[in-house]
C-alpha cells in the first residue's frame, strides 16, 4: 500500500466538484481511495481519520489537496498528474481558447458589472463563508437564497433583520429549494405556473406539496424557502412572515401554503397573525401540531404535505371538496408477507418525508426507531443498523459528512437497500426517489436494478419482499417523471403519488392497527380539511 | 416585494451546477468563479461584507478619488534633500517602504546606507559606515515619512539633490532623488567608488545645471508629459524611454539659453540620454503629489500608498493617513541577465510601486507591451493586466489614455476592499536587486502586492467605520 498526497495552493473549486474528480481519480487503475478536498481543517480532520493523511499537511483553506491510497507509488504519481490536467483543462475552457482573456467574475461586485438587473444571489459556498456574501449581497441590494448550511444563529438573525428593513428576502441558510419567477433554484422542480404561492421552512416539504399541486394541474405562483431555522425563537419566523406577506400582496397568487415543523409557540402565533391578515385563503401545515392550534377564518389546517397540497389546489379551483390525486396509491395490493415478515424500513433522501413518515407510523406501529426521531419514534442508537421499524434520514449530516447526499448519489443507500432486503424480519422497504434540478441525473437508472435484485434474493429465501416508494417529481422535470416511474415499476417497486400515501400502503403491508384513523381512511372527505 | 415584480436574474455564489440547472430552466444567471475571500481568513472576509457598498466608504472614495484625479503635478526645482526636504537636518536617513531598523534591512538596503554614510562623509571606510549604522546615531525613516519616494533601496541622505515636485490643488511638495542610471548604483546597494562619485557629481553639477534650466522653463506641468509617454509606449514605472526623451526635448533648449557652461551642460545632456530611467523618478514624484492628494480622507478605502522594504510590502489607505498595513514581501517573477536567478534575488523593493498606487506602472501596461516580454507574454497578456486592474479600482484616470483600450483612461485608485473580495492582487512591473549588496541590478519582471497587508487594512477599516 502507498499513499501520496499533493498541494496545489491558491485553486479553489467547490465541494460538488471535488467529489466529481474524487471519484474520477478512485477509478484509476492502482488507486483504491482518492480525495480531492479544499484543506479546510475540518477536511483534513476527516482525510486523518480516514488514514489518508498521515502527517500534518502545509496547506490552507484555499489550497486544493488531493490525497491518495492504493498499489504503488508510481500508480499513485501517474492519478495524481492526470487529475491536475482535469483541473486545468476545465480551466484552460473557461479562459475560451484564443484571442482575449476574459476574466470570469470573481466577486458579486464584478457579477453585477455584467449582469446589472441581477436581483438574488445563490449563494452554496461553505457555510464559514456564507454569511459574508450574503451580507455583500444584500449591501449591494440583492435578494438572498442561502443555499449553504453551517450559518451561525446570530448571522442568519443579523442577515434577516438587515434584508427586512431593505425590504429584501433572505431565503435560508439552509435553503435547499425555491421557485422564483418560475425559476427551480437549487434542488427545486420544474411546475407549471400557476396561483398558488408556497413559503416553506422544508426543502422537500416544498418540493413534495408543488410536486403534488403539477401532479393535479395546477400551478405555483412563487414559492419561497425560509430555511430551517426560520422559526426558531431567536429568527422569529422574519422569512416566513415576509413571505406571507409578498404573497399577500401578490396579484397572481391566490391560495397561500405554509409548511414547516412546528415552530415554537411565539413564532407560530406571529406567523399565524401574518397567515390570517393575509386576505387570502392559506393552508397551514405545521407537520405534527395539533389543528386545533391553528384556528382562523381564511386558514385551513393540513396534517400531510399531501393534504397540504389537496387543500390548495381545492381552494384554488374554489371547490368544496379536496382532490384526490389522480393515480390512487398501489392499485394491486401486494400480496400479505411471511408472518417473520415484520418490520419496515425506511431509506429516505429527504429529511421531511422521513420526519413525515416518522410521525404516521409512530402513530399506529410500535417501535419505531429513527436517527432523527420524532413523535413516538425512538432514537436509533447505531445508524448503521437497522432494528424493528427503523426510518433514517439518509441525508443526515452523519451520512453525508466527505460523501455526496443521497439525493445526488444513490451508493450508500443501494447498500443499505441490500442489507435491508437481506434481513428476514423485513417486510416492507420504503424509499423516496427525488427528481428535478441539482438531483441525480437518472435516479431510477441506479436504483431499479438494486430493486431487482433486493426482490430476488429475498425470493431465494421464500420471503415476499416490497419495495414501496414515490417519486417527487413532475413531468417538467429534466429526469421526466413518467419515465422514472415506469423504470421502478417495471423493477417491481410498488409507487404511490406521495409519502403519505406511500407511508399508508407499507403500514397496511405489515397489517397496522388504525385505530386512531392516522393513516386515514380513503377517500376523505373534505369536511375534516375544511372549515 | 419587488423580487416578483422583475425577471428572475441570478448571480450563482458557489456550486457551479446550481448556475447551470438555471440556465438549462432558461433562466438568466452569471457564475462567479469564488474563492474565500481574504484567503480564506472567515472573521475578516465578515468585516468586509460590512464595508462592501457603505454608503460612508462610497462617499469618502468618490472624494479621495476626484482629488487624485484632478491633482496636478508641476516639477517646481531642484535642491538639497536638507534644504527642501522637512527633517532632514542631522545624521537623517531615508528608505524605501514601510518603516526597518539597519538590522533587518536587505542586503541591498544596507548596502545603499553605507554608500549613504560614505558619500555623506560621516565614515572613512564601508566597516566604519556598518558600525555607525549600527550604532543608533543614524535616524532611519521611510521616505514616505518626509513626503519623498525613492526607487529601489530609496536611499536619500541630506546632501544628496532631489526634485521637488508641487501638486497645485493642495499646494503639497512631494520629492524624489535623481536617478543614477542602470549599472552599479545605489539604490541596487552598490557604493564601489564609481558610484559614490557619481553621486557627488550629481550633486555637484548635475544639480545646478538642471537647476539652471528649469529656472528658465518655469514649473513644468508633469501629467502631459507622462500621458504622452503613454502613447509612445511607456508605462512610466518600468519603462521610461519615451517619458525621458520627452523631458529631455523640453531640457535642451533651456539648458542651451542658460548662462551654465558648454561641457557641463553637454555632460548632463549625456547623462539623461544615457539612461532610459532617467524620468522614473520624476514619475514617482509625480505620483506622489497625486496620491497624497487624496490621503486623510476619513473612511475612504483607496490605497494611497504601496511601497517595499525589501523584507515587508507595506500600504496605507486614505483613511489612515501615513499607518502601514504589511506583508511579507513577495519574489518577482521575471527575467534574468546571464549568471543570474530567481535564487540570487531580493525580494520585491522599492517606493516605486507608487505609480502602479497611481495607476500607472503595471496597471497602464496596455500602454507597454514591450514590458511584457520580462516574463514571456503576448501584447494580449499586457491588455489583460490592465483589463483586470479595472476589477480592484475605483474608478479611471482620464488624464492618462490607453490607445489600445481604445483611449479609455487608466484604471486608477486601488479600493483595498476590491482587493481582499476578488483576490485579485496589484500587478507591480519592476527591477530586481541582488540580495547582497553592491551588486546591482540581475533582472526584471513582474510581481503582485501579497494579499495579506490588504486584508489587514480593511479588517482596521471595518472596525473604524463601526466604531463611528
Amino acid at each position: 500500500m502507498a499513499n501520496l498526497t499533493r498541494v496545489i495552493r491558491n485553486f479553489y473549486r467547490d465541494s460538488v466538484s471535488l467529489m466529481q474528480l474524487s471519484a474520477r481519480i478512485a477509478k484509476m487503475p492502482g488507486v483504491t481511495q482518492a480525495s480531492a478536498v479544499m484543506a479546510t481543517e475540518n477536511n483534513l480532520a476527516l482525510l486523518r481519520e480516514a488514514g489518508l493523511l498521515d502527517r500534518a499537511a502545509a496547506a490552507g483553506p484555499n489550497d486544493l489537496l488531493v490525497a491518495l491510497a492504493g498499489e504503488s507509488e508510481e500508480a499513485l504519481a501517474a492519478a495524481a498528474a492526470a487529475g491536475e490536467a482535469m483541473l486545468t483543462e476545465n480551466a484552460a475552457r473557461a479562459r475560451g481558447g484564443a484571442g482575449e482573456i476574459r476574466e470570469p467574475p470573481r466577486s458579486l461586485e464584478m457579477a453585477l458589472k455584467e449582469l446589472p438587473a441581477a436581483n438574488l444571489a445563490l449563494i452554496s459556498t461553505p457555510g464559514e463563508y456564507a454569511a459574508a456574501e450574503a451580507l455583500k449581497a444584500l449591501k449591494l441590494g440583492l435578494n438572498v437564497m442561502l443555499f449553504s448550511d453551517n450559518v451561525a444563529l446570530a448571522d442568519e438573525v443579523m442577515l434577516k433583520r438587515y434584508a427586512a428593513r431593505h425590504d429584501l428576502l433572505v431565503m435560508g441558510p439552509d435553503c435547499g429549494t425555491a421557485i422564483i419567477g418560475g425559476i427551480p433554484l437549487g434542488f427545486a422542480n420544474v411546475v407549471r405556473r400557476g396561483g398558488i404561492g408556497v413559503v416553506a421552512a422544508s426543502g422537500t416539504g416544498l418540493q413534495q406539496v408543488t410536486c403534488l399541486i403539477d401532479r393535479h394541474g395546477m400551478g405555483i405562483s412563487q414559492a419561497i424557502g425560509t430555511g430551517g431555522h426560520d422559526l426558531h425563537a431567536e429568527v422569529g419566523g422574519i422569512t416566513m412572515q415576509q413571505g406571507i406577506a409578498a404573497l399577500a400582496a401578490d396579484p397572481a397568487t391566490k391560495v397561500i401554503v405554509l409548511i414547516s415543523k412546528p415552530p415554537a409557540p411565539a413564532v407560530a402565533e406571529a406567523v399565524l397573525a401574518s397567515a390570517r391578515r393575509a386576505g387570502k385563503p392559506v393552508v397551514v401545515n405545521f407537520l405534527g401540531a395539533d389543528p386545533a392550534t391553528l384556528a382562523g377564518a381564511n386558514l385551513t389546517a393540513a396534517k400531510t404535505l399531501e393534504d397540504a397540497a389537496d387543500a390548495a389546489v381545492a381552494l384554488a379551483r374554489g371547490e368544496a371538496r379536496v382532490v384526490q390525486a389522480e393515480v390512487s396509491s398501489a392499485t394491486a395490493a401486494p400480496p400479505p408477507p411471511l408472518p417473520s415478515q415484520r418490520f419496515i424500513r425506511a431509506l429516505y433522501s429527504g429529511g421531511t418525508f422521513c420526519y413525515e413518515a416518522s410521525l404516521l407510523l409512530g402513530e399506529v406501529l410500535a417501535p419505531v426507531f429513527s436517527n432523527t426521531p420524532v413523535g413516538a419514534a425512538r432514537e436509533l442508537e447505531d445508524v448503521w443498523r437497522s432494528r424493528a421499524h427503523t426510518l433514517v434520514d439518509l441525508g443526515d449530516d452523519l451520512f453525508t459528512r466527505g460523501r455526496p447526499h443521497p439525493m445526488i448519489d444513490q451508493r450508500l443507500r443501494n447498500e443499505r437497500l441490500l442489507k435491508e432486503a437481506a434481513d428476514p424480519e423485513v417486510a416492507v422497504v420504503l424509499l423516496d426517489v427525488v427528481l428535478g434540478y441539482g438531483s441525480h441525473p437518472d435516479p431510477a437508472g441506479e436504483i431499479a436494478p438494486v430493486v431487482r435484485e433486493a426482490l430476488k434474493e429475498a425470493a431465494k429465501g421464500g420471503r415476499k419482499l416490497a419495495v414501496v416508494g414515490f417519486v417527487c417529481g413532475t413531468a417538467g422535470d429534466p429526469q421526466g417523471l413518467a419515465r422514472q416511474e415506469e423504470a421502478l415499476r417495471n423493477a417491481g417497486m410498488e409507487l404511490s403519488t406521495s409519502n403519505a400515501q406511500a407511508v399508508r400502503l407499507a403500514a397496511r403491508i405489515v397489517g397496522a392497527a388504525d385505530a386512531a384513523g392516522a393513516l386515514g381512511d380513503t377517500p376523505r372527505s373534505a369536511k375534516r380539511l375544511l372549515p | 416585494m419587488s423580487l416578483f415584480d422583475s425577471k428572475l436574474s441570478v448571480v450563482n455564489v458557489g456550486l457551479g451546477s446550481f448556475a447551470e440547472a438555471i440556465a438549462a430552466a432558461g433562466g438568466e444567471v452569471t457564475a462567479l468563479a469564488w474563492a474565500p475571500p481574504a484567503e480564506g481568513d472567515r472573521a475578516a472576509g465578515l468585516e468586509l461584507g460590512r464595508l462592501v457598498n457603505e454608503p460612508r466608504v462610497e462617499a469618502a472614495n468618490r472624494i479621495a478619488f476626484a482629488a487624485y484625479r484632478e491633482a496636478q503635478p508641476v516639477l517646481e526645482g531642484i535642491g538639497l534633500a536638507r534644504e527642501l526636504v522637512p527633517r532632514m537636518g542631522g545624521r537623517t536617513i531615508l528608505h524605501a517602504g514601510p518603516p526597518i531598523a539597519w538590522e533587518r534591512m536587505c542586503g541591498p538596503m544596507q548596502g545603499a546606507v553605507v554608500g549613504a554614510i560614505l558619500f555623506e562623509g560621516w565614515a572613512r571606510d564601508a566597516g566604519g559606515a556598518e558600525r555607525l549604522a549600527a550604532s543608533g546615531e543614524i535616524a532611519f525613516a521611510p521616505c514616505h515619512h518626509h513626503g519623498a519616494v525613492g526607487p529601489m533601496a530609496g536611499v536619500i541622505s541630506p546632501s544628496m539633490p532631489v526634485w521637488a515636485v508641487r501638486e497645485r490643488a493642495t499646494g503639497g511638495l512631494a520629492f524624489s532623488n535623481l536617478n543614477e542610471g542602470l549599472g552599479k548604483a545605489l539604490r541596487f546597494g552598490a557604493q564601489g567608488r564609481e558610484v559614490i562619485e557619481r553621486l557627488r557629481w550629481m550633486a555637484k553639477t548635475l544639480r545646478p545645471t538642471l537647476a539652471a534650466g528649469l529656472a528658465l522653463l518655469g514649473p513644468l506641468e508633469l501629467k502631459p508629459i507622462m500621458a504622452q509617454a503613454l502613447h509612445m509606449g511607456d508605462e512610466v514605472h518600468n519603462r521610461n524611454a519615451a517619458a525621458t526623451a520627452l523631458l529631455l526635448k523640453q531640457l535642451v533648449p533651456a539648458l542651451l539659453g542658460s548662462k551654465v557652461g558648454r561641457r557641463q551642460v553637454a555632460a548632463t545632456v549625456a547623462f539623461i540620454a544615457g539612461n532610459d530611467h532617467f524620468f522614473l523618478n520624476l514619475s514617482m514624484a509625480a505620483c506622489k503629489a497625486m496620491l497624497d492628494a487624496a490621503r486623510g480622507v476619513a473612511d475612504s478605502s483607496m490605497v494611497t500608498a504601496m511601497a517595499r522594504n525589501g523584507v515587508e510590502f507595506g500600504i496605507q489607505l486614505s483613511a489612515f493617513g501615513g499607518r502601514w498595513f504589511t506583508a511579507p514581501a513577495p519574489l518577482v517573477e521575471g527575467l534574468f541577465f546571464p549568471g543570474y536567478s530567481v535564487a540570487d534575488a531580493a525580494p520585491d523593493l522599492g517606493d516605486s510601486a507608487i505609480t502602479e498606487t497611481a495607476g500607472l506602472g503595471g496597471f497602464a501596461m496596455a500602454a507597454a507591451p514591450a514590458i511584457v516580454k520580462f516574463v514571456g507574454g503576448a501584447p494580449a497578456d499586457a491588455v489583460a493586466n490592465t483589463r483586470a486592474m479595472e476589477h480592484i479600482t475605483l474608478g479611471r484616470n482620464e488624464a492618462f489614455t490607453l490607445p489600445a483600450l481604445d483611449f479609455a483612461g487608466t484604471p486608477a485608485g486601488i479600493d483595498a476592499r476590491k482587493v481582499v473580495d476578488t483576490g485579485l492582487r496589484p500587478v507591480i512591473n519592476t527591477g530586481i536587486a541582488h540580495r547582497r549588496a553592491g551588486i546591482g541590478q540581475i533582472g526584471a519582471g513582474i510581481t503582485h502586492a501579497p494579499l495579506g497587508c490588504f486584508t489587514a487594512a480593511v479588517t482596521a477599516l471595518a472596525e473604524a467605520v463601526a466604531a463611528e
